[in-house]
Order: structure tokens, then sequence, then C-alpha cells
């Protein structure tokens, strides 16, 4: 079953025009054909790539061909308004790739998000989405997934690949992967998506991935040991990093003394999770988990 | 982005913030001058570094003269600071701010940051000002009142009263207390601040209540918009290397190991810093070459570690997703080529065009150690960079 995407999604992309939404409608079409039109204003009535239809707006391009997902690549200074469009045309999932939005453009899109009852925002900042087999929203490598039950969710991008190559050779493959992404302010935690894994039949354990900065995952922690039965395995990156820098991601600094990865690490294992020490572990903590369950 | 707190004093006066009366100065000669310009009986001469812990370090000392306004600067200008934020290396100072003095009689404690939780600014105000919050809020928690600002819907008059009654403030200092918040509240949207911090925040014995300090952290997704600020970078306060990188694009931080890394995104160049330390060694950098980097953006990565002295080996570290396997052989080829391959290498490829990527290394005849296996590269990079 797996969730947020699937054979029944229907993407545009804002933004399709330029090199890098163009360049991953592309992949993510081939990889599986979701794609139904873009939105770049100005050039509404044209065709882009794949001989995709685009349209000058979102209200358009929905009323047109029935989307009910976008992936949004517009530049930072446009892009909050970008996702407030999408929402706004009660886009139900809408997935920002965008790194690089000031954070103060992100508070009137959580408030839009809030009052909303139709739309989801994945991102911004984020890799995107992909239930393998099925559906790809976003930049990920299509090729290192297989079909299988390893539900993944994760602030990072490249960490996520790890995890999917791991899983992947492992022989578990993956329901779904989810990049939550790197921001302070992001429309889905890790609660939302946990909340999904935990219900999906084809999910039987879950991979957390986390980093420095924030208590989303000390959160998530908390949540997963009053609400989660699956097995689910965990690697916090930044062990090693610095006080009071910015390690890429904007929301990755640990300030204060706070947001640590032992903390995060801690919290979760007292939540009952595996807690993988090295980022080449990920697979085979998850096995862990898994097996502990069946005990 | 940081900046000096002689920028910070300037743009709390510039934005109705009060704060003593201050000059910079690059000399003694200059700070003497200052000095005379304030005409107090008592002035601050004030190191100009980006740190904390100043103070017990030396970098803030007391005038009761222009002449000795004179020597203090004389003595500190050109020294090496160091603080409990600074590292055993400390910083150098290059100029001074010379203050009015003030009679304090009480210290406060203001600060505005961005919560994530509720995606709106946070106004913590507090009585226990000049020591470390953080302690405040271990110790006495109930002696800090904060309110959290929808910025869509604006600083509200209870929430101010809220933090003037919240500890017992006296009548007196109400509207003073107010105005500072409102006017502070109104910069951190202005100039998209991440954290304002005013510790202390000093009432006078006649009354008088003002910023004695100012710290300021800025969004940097936002400084394309606020050119203001962004002319406030101080160069010479940033590592060297992390001047050069930003030069070139790159997201880089110089750390202190042996390590040099190149990584393709942030949470992989994390958990390498990781992998590398749980193998036993240290990681001289912190770099995210990112996705759509060309072959130029890496070989001027190269460029970095290969410079960096502390560097006794290279792990590059890639999953490529967007970034291309065959791309960063390439680049590693030429840059190789072009600078001579001084330390060990080890190449760690996964991801798209892995094949194409293993093929260019294979073929340009360089001696590294080539590997799809994270673990086994970064053992394999410890070992060798003994």
């Amino acid at each position: 079953m797996a969730i947020l995407v699937n054979t029944n999604t229907r993407v545009i992309t804002q933004g399709i025009t330029g090199k890098s939404g163009e360049f991953h409608t592309k992949l993510s079409h081939e990889y599986a054909p979701r794609f139904v039109g873009g939105v770049t204003p100005g050039k509404g009535g044209t065709k882009g790539i794949l001989d995709l239809p685009i349209f000058d707006t979102v209200a358009d391009a929905k009323a047109k061909t029935k989307c009910n997902a976008s992936m949004i690549f517009v530049p930072p200074p446009f892009a909050a308004d970008a996702i407030l469009e999408a929402i706004d045309s009660e886009i139900e999932l809408i997935i920002c790739i965008t790194e690089g939005i000031p954070v103060l453009d992100m508070v009137p899109v959580k408030k839009a998000l809030e009052r909303s009852k139709k739309s989801r925002l994945i991102g911004p900042n984020c890799p995107g989405v992909i239930t393998p087999g099925q559906c790809k929203i976003g930049i990920m490598p299509g090729h290192i997934h297989k079909v299988g039950k390893a539900g993944i969710v994760s602030k990072s991008g490249t960490l996520t690949y790890e995890a999917v190559g791991q899983t992947t050779t492992a022989g578990i493959g993956q329901s779904s992967c989810v990049g939550i992404g790197g921001d302070p302010i992001i429309g889905t935690n890790y609660i939302d998506v946990l909340t999904m894994f935990e219900a999906d039949p084809q999910t039987e354990g879950i991979i957390l991935i986390g980093e420095i900065g924030g208590d989303a995952e000390i959160k998530a922690a908390r949540f997963i040991r009053e609400n989660i039965k699956k097995p689910v395995a965990a690697f916090i990156a930044g062990q090693t990093a610095p006080a009071g820098k910015r390690m890429g991601h904007a929301g990755a600094i640990v300030s204060g003394g706070h947001g640590t990865a032992a903390e995060k690490m801690a919290a979760l294992e007292e939540a009952g999770v595996v807690v993988a020490r090295s980022p080449a572990d990920l697979a085979s903590s998850l096995k862990i988990a898994m097996e502990r369950k069946k005990r | 982005m940081n900046i000096h707190e002689y920028q910070a004093k300037q743009l709390f006066r510039q934005n109705g913030v009060p704060v003593p009366d201050g000059f910079l100065a690059h000399t003694p000669t200059e700070a003497e001058f200052a000095m005379r310009r304030l005409g107090t009986e008592v002035a601050v001469v004030k190191a100009q570094v980006h740190a904390g812990g100043r103070g017990k370090a030396g970098g803030v000392k007391l005038a009761k003269s222009p002449e000795e306004a004179r020597n203090i600067a004389e003595q500190m200008i050109g020294m090496t600071l160091v603080t409990h934020q600074t590292g055993p290396e400390g910083k150098k100072v290059h100029k001074v701010y010379v203050e009015a003095g003030s009679k304090i009689a009480k210290e406060y404690y203001l600060a505005l940051v961005l919560d994530r939780e509720t995606a709106g600014v946070s106004i913590m105000f507090s009585t226990e000002g000049g020591m470390d919050i953080e302690e405040v809020a271990a110790k006495t928690p109930e002696k800090i009142v904060t309110v959290h600002v929808d910025p869509t819907v604006g600083l509200q008059g209870f929430q101010t009263r809220r933090l003037c009654y919240g500890l017992n403030l006296p009548a007196a200092e109400h509207k003073e207390l107010t105005h500072i918040v409102k006017h502070a509240y109104k910069m951190f949207v202005k100039y998209d601040y991440s954290m304002l911090e005013i510790n202390p925040l000093v009432v006078t014995t006649d009354g008088k209540m003002f910023a004695l300090d100012g710290k300021m952290n800025f969004d940097d997704n936002a400084l394309y918009r606020q050119k203001d600020i962004e002319v406030m970078r101080d160069f010479q306060e940033e590592d060297e290397r992390d001047i050069q990188a930003s030069k070139y694009g790159l997201s880089y931080i110089g750390l202190d190991g042996t390590i040099g890394c190149l990584v393709n995104g942030a949470g992989l160049a994390m958990a390498t810093l990781d992998i590398i330390n749980f193998y036993g060694a240290k990681p001289a950098n912190f770099l995210d070459v990112g996705g759509g980097a060309s072959q130029e953006t890496v070989t001027n990565a190269f460029k970095i570690l290969f410079a960096d002295k502390h560097v006794k080996g290279i792990f590059v570290n890639i999953f490529g997703g967007i970034m291309k396997c065959d791309i960063i052989a390439n680049g590693i080829v030429a840059a190789a080529k072009e600078l001579g391959l001084r330390v060990p290498m080890v190449v760690r490829l996964e991801g798209t065009n892995v094949e194409q990527g293993k093929d260019v290394l294979k073929n340009s005849g360089l001696n590294l150690y080539a590997t799809s296996d994270m673990a086994d590269g970064a053992k394999k990079i410890v070992e060798l960079a003994k």
C-alpha cells in the first residue's frame, strides 16, 4: 500500500521550465509516469519537457489536469509564494524541494497550512517522496530503490539514499521514503510520517534519520514510546559537530547546548529504538529492531 | 552570519533601541579622541571580536581618562584574546569600541528568537541579566517570562504587558521596556534575524534603560535581501579556509582534525564526520559540495583541502542522486593532476553513474583507494592517514 504517493498520484511541477525543474521532472516521470503538467507564469499554453502542458497558474493546471500533487522547484525568493499558491488551489500534496527559503517567509505558509483542511506540505529543502515501483516526486536516484517493507523518514537527502542502498542490498526493500527536509520550519514532521507508517500494512519496520538542531527527534522518541508498535531503528547525524555552527542545513545548529545528537540518541534509545552509531549500520540496526519485536 | 558589538549598537541606534554613546577606534589615538568626544568621566574600552566571554579574558576595561583609554587600547589592539568561546588559539583584536560608562543599578535580560515549534518569534525577558541565561533557566525558571508572537498578527499590547507584569517590574520601568521590546521586535522582522539577545539590558541609577550589549545572528537564507546586513560581514573574524570556500560557493566549515572530507549532501557530510570519529580519527572539515556541483566546483573544493596543512588524508564520500559520480571523478582527476596528490586519498562512490565514475578513476592512473562501501572507505582512510 505505501504512503503519500502511489499509482493514482497526478503531479504538476511548479517551476517546470527551470533547469532543475525540467531535469527532475524528466527523471521522475521516467521512473514512473505520474506527471501531468507544469506551471511557469508567462509560459502557459506552451509545451515543456516530455511534451507536458504548461500553465500560468496552479488553479488553471488543476482545472485542466486534475492533478493532486505538486513538486516545487521555484527559486528561494519566490518559493514561499509558490507554496501558498498551491495551498490556495487546494493541491493535496505539495512537495517543496527548494533550499534557501528565508525562515520568516515560512511563517505565513505554516499558518495557511493550519487553516487548510486539504493540503499537506513536505519540505521545504527536502529531496522529496518516493514509493518504489509506483511514484517518485523529487531528486532521489530511482534505481537504488526496491519495493519492500522498510519505511524511511529523514531530514537528509543523501543519508536517506544510504538507508535505501543498505536496505535494498539486505533484501528488505522500502515501502515509502519521505524526506521531511532540513529547514527549521517544515510542513510535515517525523510524528506525522510515523503515524502514516504505523497504519500502513506494507511497512513492517521504520528507519528514522535525524540530525542536530531543534528537538523534533526528541518529540518523535516520546511519540514512538506511546504510539508505535512496529520496530524502529534510527541514526542521528552530527555527533561530532561543533556547537554554534550551521552544518549545511539551516536547521542544523546546536545552540545553547540544546539539539545535540547525544540527547536525541538517548531519548530514542529510551523509547526502544535501535540507534546506530555509524551511518553504515542503518539496515543492520533495522534488522536487529525487527528481530527484537518478533520475540 | 555574526556581527560585532559596535555594529549591533549601530543597528540599535538606527532602529530606536537606546544604547550608550560610543565610537569605534582602530588605533590608540582614535581611542583617546573617542573618549574626549564622549565627555564622560568613565568609559569602557571593549575589544571587538566575534566571541563572548571578553570581560573575563581582559577584553573589557574601564578608563577614567582619555589618556588611560589610549593606553588600554594600545595594549588591547593586536593582542590575541582567548575566551571560553574562541578556542585555545583565540582571536586577534583589530579594533576596540569606546563606550560611555554608565552607573548601572540593575541588569535585565531580553532575547528574541525564531521558534520552530510555534513558527513564530519568542520573546524572553528576565530580571536576572548579566549572567548565563541557561543557568537561570535551570535554577530559577520562574524568573524568566516568555511570550510567543505570531508574525502574521504582530506583537500585541497584552504581550508586552505580560512581560512587564510577569516579573513585577516597577511601574516606572514599564514604558521603557515596552518601547525597547516593540522596537527590537520590529528589527527582528525587518532584518530577518534568527536571534537577537540583549544581555544585559541595563537600568541606570537615574532610571534610564538601554542595551549594554547586543548579540545578533541573522538568517543566512535571507542575506540576499539584506544587503545592509551583508556588508557588515567581517572576513577578518572568519577562518581563512571558510572564506575561500564561500568565494567558491561551497558549504564548508574548517575543523581541527587531519582527515579532509568532500561529501555531497549536508546530512551525509555530518555523518561522514561521525564515521571518521567512530574509527578513531578527527575530521579536518565539513564540506557539502551540493547536488549540482560542476567539475570546477569540485576542483576548487580539492584546492581548499590540499591547501590545508593539517590534512593528512582525504576521504571523498559520494552517494550520487543529483550529483553524478563521473562528475566527481573528473573533478578529482583534474584537481590531482593540477595540484599533485600529496596525501593518501580514499574515494567512496555510489549512486548515479557509479560505474562511469569508477572507470574514470581506474583509468586516471592516480594512486588512490576506491570503494563502494562507506565503512570500508572510512576505516581505510583513518589507517592511511596515521
